[in-house]
Order: C-alpha cells, then sequence, then structure tokens
C-alpha cells in the first residue's frame, strides 16, 4: 500500500503519473492528482481510431447492458482509488468529494444517486434521444423505421468534456457518449476529480474496453485542447465561457442557467401550495446546478409569496458537512463567497430591492462555520425586473422574485434553461411551447429540477454526435 | 566541453570580467554615449567603485524600456565606431520592438554553445533545420552560424510571433492554429526532402511536428530548444514522446540580451528538472529575493532571475527578468550558480500566458 493516493493521467487505456501534479484535501492519506500537459492529449487523440475500434467490436446491446452493470458498481461497489491497487468505497468517494468541493455528504450521496439514476436508466435515455431507435443502428449505421432506411452516421471520433467541480451529477450527461461508441476525452474539475474516474472505473470493471476514455486533469490551455482536438466538445462554465465557445459549432457549452418559476395567472390565487416546489427549485443540490431556479415571476400577491418563499429559504441553515441533513454547501474557495456576498450588498444599494430572507434569517448571509464558508439561502424581492439582481444567478440557493403580468412573462425571461410554468392555460402552453428562449419546459407545478429520463437535458446529445444522412440502395444484400 | 575552473577561479574571472568591461565602457575612447552620459550624471565613478562582481549591485536595476526610448546608435562602443553592426529585436513584443545592437557576440555565445556538446550530439558536417522567429531577431544569425560553425548549412521557416499574438488577442484561436498548421507543412516539406540531421525550434512547434511525423524517422539526432517554460513533465514528455527518447536534447535559457544559457545534462535523480547556466563570464544569472532584489535567496528557493551582461559589444547591469528560478548549485559542468525550473515570475501565484508558439 502506497502512503498516497495518486490520481492519474488515463490515456486511452493507460495509466500514466504525470511529474506535474496538485494536491487535494484530505482526511487521511494525502491524494495527489495527476496534470496532463496539453501535448498529452494531442498525441493520444492521433490513435482515437484505435479507441473506436475498441467501441466497434461491441454490440450495442452489450455497451448498454455494461452500463447497467456499472450503475450499480458505481454505487455501491469498491473501485480503485487511483493508480495503485487501493480501493475506493463509496463512502470513500463522498467522503473525499464532500471535503473537495464542500458538498455535505447527504448532497453527495443525492449526485451518486443522480449518476446511478442516469447510468441505470441508459436504454430509456437513448431511446428519448434517438426517439425510440433500435440500438443496432450503432452497430449497423442504419435501421429501418416504418419500411424505412435510416442512416445516422458519427460526426466525431470523440467527444471532449470540460467538467466543472460544482455539480457532480452532470457528468451524467456524457455517459451516453461511450455507449453510443464515441470514446470520451474528459476534463475533471479541479475539485471533482472523483467522480468521472469512479464512473470510468466502474464502466471499465463492468466490461467497457478500457481505450474508450480518455481522463485528462490537465490546464486552461489543456482545456482549450481538448476542446478544439476532439470532433465534438462539451464545456461548461460562466458566461464568460459561453462568451469565448460560443462562435464555434462543434463545442456546446452549458453556462448560467437562469432557471425560472413562471406563477400563471390561474395558479397566483392559490400559491400556498406551490411554496415548497418553488423552494426545493432554488435550493435543491444546494443551490449550485444550473437547474435551480434563481428567478420566481409571479403575476400578483408578490408580497405573500416572497415573504412565505423567504421564511422557508431562511430555515435552511449551514450545517457541518457529515450532518445528515445539511443541504447547504460550503465553498471551497472562501473568498469566493465573500465576492458574491459583497456584490449583492453593492447591488443592492441600487433602490428597488431587498433581501427579504434578512428578515427571518438569524446572523448574516455569509457564515463562517465548521472551518467551511457558505452563503445562507437568500431571496431578494425587486421592484423592477430590470434591477441588477433580477435575472441573475449564483452558485449558492438564490434567487429574486418580481412582479410581471403574465402576458410579459416572456419577453422578460431572457435565454433560460428550464422554465417551470404552473398553469393549466392552454393558451398560454402553446406560447410557452414556441418561445425560443426556453431549453426545458416544465408545465405544471413541478420544481425546475425535474428529471424525465426519456427527455434530453440542454441539447440532444445522440443529435451532437451523429448526423442524419441520405440512403438508398440495396441495403437488403448487405452481408452481416 | 565543460568549464574546467574551479569555483575559486570562476569567482575570479567573473571580477576581472568586470573589471574590465566597466573601464572599457566607462572610458572616453571606448564607451558608448549612453553609458558615458548616464556615468557624467551620476554622483559616483563606476571606474573607481566598481572592482568585483559584488560592486555591480551598486548600479540600479537596467530598465528594458531603455532600448525602446534610445537610439540604437547611442551603445555604439567609441572603439567600434565605423563598423557597421547588426540590430536585433527581442521576441513577441508588440508595439515599438525593444533593440539592441551587436558584432560577434552572438558568434562567441553560439560557438560556445556548440564547443559544449560532442561531435555526435548535433552531428558535425550535417545540416540544420530552424523552425521559429526569423526576422529582426539575433536567433536567426545564431543558428546560421551554429550550424556553420559545426561544418553544415541551415534551412529556415519563419514564424512570426508578433502577429501569432496579434490573433490571439483578437480571439481568432482557428486563425491562429492555421498559421501554426501552415509554418508545419513547410518544416515537415523540408525535412521530407532535404536531408536534416539537427534541429531548432520552439518546444511547442517540435511537439506540433512530432505530431505529424516521427522526428527520429525523419532523421534528426539533436534537437535544440528554447523559447517557453519547460516544467520537469514537460522536459519528460519532449524526452519521451516527442524525440521517442533517441534525438539529444539541449534545452536552453536565453534572450537577446543575455545570449545562451546551457542546461546541464539530465541525470536520473534531476526526475527531469532542468537547470540553466549562463555562458559566464560574459552574463551572470543571480536568483534574487523579488522583495529585495540585493539578497540572493537561499539555495533550492524560488526568487527572481536578474541578468548583468557583461561584453565589450554590450552592457547591461542588473536587468530583473520577467522570470523567477530555483538558485541551483555549481556542477560538475559549470563552476557558478545555475538557475532551475524556470518560469514566469510570479506564475506560481497568478495566471500568466506565456509561450504562444
Amino acid at each position: 500500500m502506497s502512503d498516497q493516493i495518486h490520481i492519474p493521467v488515463l490515456r486511452l487505456g493507460q495509466t500514466y503519473k504525470s511529474l506535474d501534479t496538485t494536491e487535494l484535501d484530505s482526511d487521511g492519506k494525502p491524494i495527489q492528482v495527476s496534470v496532463a500537459n496539453p501535448g498529452i492529449i494531442r498525441r493520444d487523440l492521433l490513435d482515437i481510431e484505435r479507441s473506436v475500434a475498441a467501441l466497434q467490436a461491441i454490440p450495442c446491446e452489450t455497451l448498454a447492458d455494461y452500463c447497467e452493470k456499472a450503475a450499480d458498481l458505481f454505487l455501491n461497489g469498491d473501485l480503485p482509488w487511483g493508480a495503485g491497487d487501493e480501493m475506493q468505497s463509496p463512502e470513500d468517494y463522498a467522503a473525499a468529494l464532500s471535503l473537495s468541493t464542500g458538498l455535505p455528504h447527504s448532497l453527495c450521496r443525492l449526485n451518486m444517486g443522480k449518476v446511478y439514476e442516469a447510468m441505470a436508466n441508459i436504454r430509456a435515455i437513448l431511446s428519448g434521444l434517438t426517439r425510440s431507435m433500435p440500438l443496432s443502428l450503432f452497430d449497423d449505421g442504419f435501421v429501418n423505421q416504418n419500411g424505412l432506411d435510416v442512416n445516422f452516421f458519427p460526426q466525431t471520433k470523440s467527444l471532449g468534456v470540460l467538467l466543472p467541480s460544482n455539480s457532480p451529477g452532470v457528468n451524467s450527461l456524457w455517459l451516453p457518449a461511450p455507449v453510443l461508441k464515441i470514446p470520451v476525452i474528459l476534463k475533471p474539475g479541479r475539485e471533482d476529480p472523483f467522480t468521472p474516474f469512479r464512473i470510468i472505473q466502474a464502466m471499465i470493471t463492468a466490461g467497457f474496453p478500457a481505450e474508450a476514455f480518455g481522463f485528462y486533469p490537465t490546464t486552461h490551455e489543456g482545456g482549450n485542447t481538448l476542446l478544439f482536438e476532439t470532433g465534438r466538445g462539451v464545456a461548461f462554465g460562466s458566461d464568460k465561457t459561453v462568451k469565448q465557445y460560443a462562435p464555434y459549432r462543434s463545442i456546446q457549452v452549458h453556462g448560467s442557467g437562469r432557471s425560472k418559476v413562471l406563477i400563471g395567472d390561474d395558479f397566483a390565487d392559490n400559491w400556498e401550495a406551490d411554496v415548497d416546489t418553488i423552494v426545493q427549485s432554488i435550493s435543491a443540490n444546494g443551490g449550485r446546478s444550473c437547474i435551480n431556479a434563481s428567478g420566481v415571476l409571479v403575476p400578483k400577491n408578490r408580497d405573500e409569496i416572497a415573504h412565505a418563499i423567504a421564511k422557508k429559504l431562511a430555515a435552511i441553515v449551514p450545517l457541518e458537512r457529515t450532518d445528515p441533513d445539511a443541504t447547504v454547501c460550503g465553498f471551497s474557495n472562501p473568498d469566493f463567497a465573500k465576492a458574491i456576498d459583497e456584490m449583492i450588498e453593492d447591488h443592492l444599494k441600487t433602490p428597488g430591492a431587498i433581501d427579504l430572507t434578512a428578515q427571518y434569517r438569524e446572523g448574516p448571509r455569509l457564515v463562517e462555520k465548521w472551518g467551511q464558508t457558505f452563503l445562507s439561502p437568500t431571496l431578494i424581492l425587486c421592484d423592477d425586473k430590470d434591477h441588477p439582481l433580477a435575472n441573475t444567478e449564483f452558485m449558492f440557493p438564490f434567487a429574486s422574485i418580481v412582479e410581471v403580468p403574465q402576458n410579459e412573462m416572456l419577453d422578460t425571461i431572457g435565454e433560460t434553461l428550464v422554465v417551470s410554468a404552473f398553469t393549466s392555460n392552454q393558451e398560454w402552453a402553446v406560447d410557452l411551447m414556441t418561445s425560443t428562449n426556453i431549453e426545458r419546459l416544465n408545465i405544471g407545478p413541478y420544481p425546475t429540477n425535474r428529471v424525465q429520463w426519456e427527455q434530453p437535458h440542454e441539447g440532444n446529445i445522440f443529435e451532437f454526435l451523429y448526423r442524419r444522412r441520405a440512403l438508398q440502395g440495396d441495403l437488403v444484400t448487405l452481408e452481416k | 566541453m565543460s568549464s574546467t575552473l574551479t569555483i575559486e577561479e570562476a569567482n575570479e574571472a567573473r571580477d576581472a570580467r568586470v573589471r574590465e568591461i566597466i573601464k572599457w565602457h566607462f572610458s572616453p575612447e571606448t564607451g558608448c554615449d549612453y553609458w558615458l552620459d548616464w556615468a557624467s550624471k551620476a554622483d559616483w565613478n563606476p571606474l573607481e567603485e566598481v572592482q568585483s562582481f559584488a560592486d555591480i549591485l551598486k548600479f540600479d536595476h537596467f530598465d528594458d524600456e531603455t532600448l525602446r526610448k534610445e537610439m540604437p546608435e547611442r551603445f555604439i562602443p567609441k572603439a567600434y565606431e565605423g563598423r557597421p553592426y547588426n540590430v536585433f529585436e527581442t521576441g513577441g513584443t508588440t508595439g515599438m520592438p525593444k533593440q539592441r545592437i551587436g558584432w560577434d557576440d552572438y558568434k562567441h555565445d553560439y560557438e560556445e554553445f556548440s564547443n559544449h556538446y560532442g561531435d555526435d550530439f548535433f552531428p558535425k558536417g550535417t545540416n540544420w533545420l530552424m523552425v521559429g522567429p526569423t526576422g529582426p531577431r539575433r536567433l536567426r544569425l545564431a543558428i546560421e552560424h551554429l550550424a556553420a560553425h559545426r561544418g553544415g548549412s541551415c534551412y529556415f521557416i519563419d514564424l512570426d510571433p508578433r502577429w501569432v499574438k496579434r490573433l490571439i488577442k483578437m480571439g481568432e484561436i482557428p486563425m491562429a492554429k492555421a498559421y501554426q498548421e501552415h509554418v508545419i507543412d513547410q518544416a515537415s516539406a523540408i525535412l521530407r526532402h532535404r536531408n536534416i540531421s539537427c534541429m531548432f525550434t520552439t518546444p511547442k512547434l517540435l511537439e506540433s511536428l512530432a505530431e505529424r511525423m516521427s522526428l527520429v524517422k525523419a532523421g534528426l539526432k539533436g534537437v535544440f530548444a528554447g523559447g517557453t517554460t519547460m516544467t520537469p513533465q514537460y522536459v519528460r514528455f519532449i524526452n519521451e514522446e516527442v524525440l521517442e527518447g533517441q534525438i539529444n536534447f539541449a534545452p536552453t535559457y536565453g534572450n537577446t540580451l543575455m545570449g545562451l544559457a546551457i542546461s546541464k545534462k539530465l541525470v536520473p535523480e534531476d526526475n527531469y528538472s532542468l537547470t540553466y547556466y549562463a555562458p559566464e563570464p560574459r552574463a551572470v544569472l543571480r536568483v534574487v529575493n523579488p522583495d529585495n532584489a540585493d539578497e540572493l535567496v537561499d539555495y533550492d528557493e524560488y526568487g527572481r532571475v536578474e541578468l548583468t551582461t557583461l561584453t565589450k559589444e554590450f552592457f547591461v547591469p542588473r536587468f530583473l527578468e520577467r522570470d523567477e528560478a530555483i538558485r541551483r548549485r555549481p556542477c560538475d559542468e559549470f563552476s557558478w550558480d545555475g538557475v532551475g525550473d524556470v518560469r514566469p515570475f510570479q506564475s506560481g501565484s497568478k495566471t500568466v500566458i506565456e509561450g504562444v508558439y
């Protein structure tokens, strides 16, 4: 047994310990993470055909079986920690992730559950993405649907993904790729190399070829290399990240969600029943996801609704990471929390907005306890939809509430990842469904973080990776 | 060829060089207008007060903006008046460039570099390829001289780093990449169709070239590279993968003001950590406390790199480089301090963008 844990680079089947490393906080043995220089990524991609061939040799149905098996291994199994022969239990994983990212143990487990669900439900997900095409499509290149030969071909030999540190569940987005026979090239977030590494180990143990996975903790330059050198890239980040990569069609960027709850006229008088759903939308997963609501738009009764939400949000208080009831995340960089807090206070100097949760909360928004820095859930009551805090997003349970007439809401929201529209009004539902600003739409009193496996999340990864082409000819004569 | 001096002898040689160069640059018969004017306004006399390298500390740090503002002619030593000279510019600077003039310094630097390596390291009598910034840079003439000194000729592929910087500033990443490919296309063509055994290029271009072809199969025997930070991991990668463990590699640290600092031969205990040694006594590198540059840092500690150039063509006292490094001890090959694991100044604490090509 080594006296430290070393999380290596995975070079499409080869484990590689870099001489450049970073250290992560640890309660036990020191944890060291290899840092790949960008050239390594480029050189490995020269040999990507080998990875494609390794996946191509396995029927897609079998890969889906492997993925389902990997789900259980990820959730319950002992899997390699890193380069040595030391094994990581699910408890080890959750504890390391919690310490490094500031996520409470409870949320680590919640996110583990999310990843598990995505792996276990891979068939439902693929069916949703492909609109129920048989998986043999990925073995034969075509399927016959309703008498028509349908051919899809891969647009890339690999998918590069720049992962964040703040939300382990996000890893579920790339999971379909290796099942669809596209090797993945992953750059983990600095504080969370654990999740993608554990998923990869689970998938390899379940039967996936190791050549299908590239795992490259790397620099900013390495991240760019990964996005530009793979044929298709996915990045997560801020508005700045979105702006940086927006011009490139081969890169899909997931930025701030600015997800919102819109309460329709028909629900505005009976709002009491939906307060918990709104609070869940704002605060689930520590408020760190892009699918958390950061805005609530109501057509009337703003103050009553706001006070009810604020009271419930203020009751969610920071607890120690190990407390099973903890749901507020500490910041791995305390300066970041302080900067956000100062920014909010600065914006509150602009007239027309108050921190309503401050009336119900004991103590300030910024909490330093148990060696961690937290930001307590915050609801800002805004008089004006154009107030600087009315349509913004932070990495903690934060939302604004504004009164906007229902018929003006769609012109107000701007680009929004998830809209939960609390309404039964068919006419408005049509308007919502034809809005170009909404990426994911829940009609009815559903939380913004609701997941339905058959529905795509922020774009359809199958359509990002594959493209249909016209196929005509004597396909029946093709020999297998 | 390693230095044959003991540490004491190297110290004496440095002090003697200081006396010789101070006398040269501050005497009206031999000195240049810039330093003679400076001395006429100074409240101390270097000719009297500088007798050893330790006395160089009496000078303030040389401000390299001077090389932008002053006309190059003001640096012509009186003794060289009438001799045509070269004007050299620094690498990737945009706007008004920094310039220095020179005659034979680059030849001395590169002959010494050449003599440090055996006949087989860069096989004598074979041809060279330089892929990198040519134009107004000293490097272009220096590499050609190096090739000639070893009995060969040199092919050149130019890369304009100022254009690359501008492309990156404009956010034109694909265009910068296309330009790099254009450079690599040309280099590949030369390597395929001409007999080349030795090459100078930047590490990044070397990587790109090796992504196109096996440099071993292309016939390369020795590669000389410099220009960007090389971490131990990067050096290992270049050695093991880019050069396939079969091509001699000479990493260097240098610039237009200093010349060329050679890296000591790597041994397993180095774990790929590079240490460079200045071409003493023509140039001296010190690793100093960033908060008090009069003090050296301890051995094995990081500090800011300070350069003093002591040639008859050019005198630069105590120029603070935009780099930091670990102060390393003298070694078998060099009898004076070295600078290890050089990286941009303060890159350990803030993000620094460097090495665009």
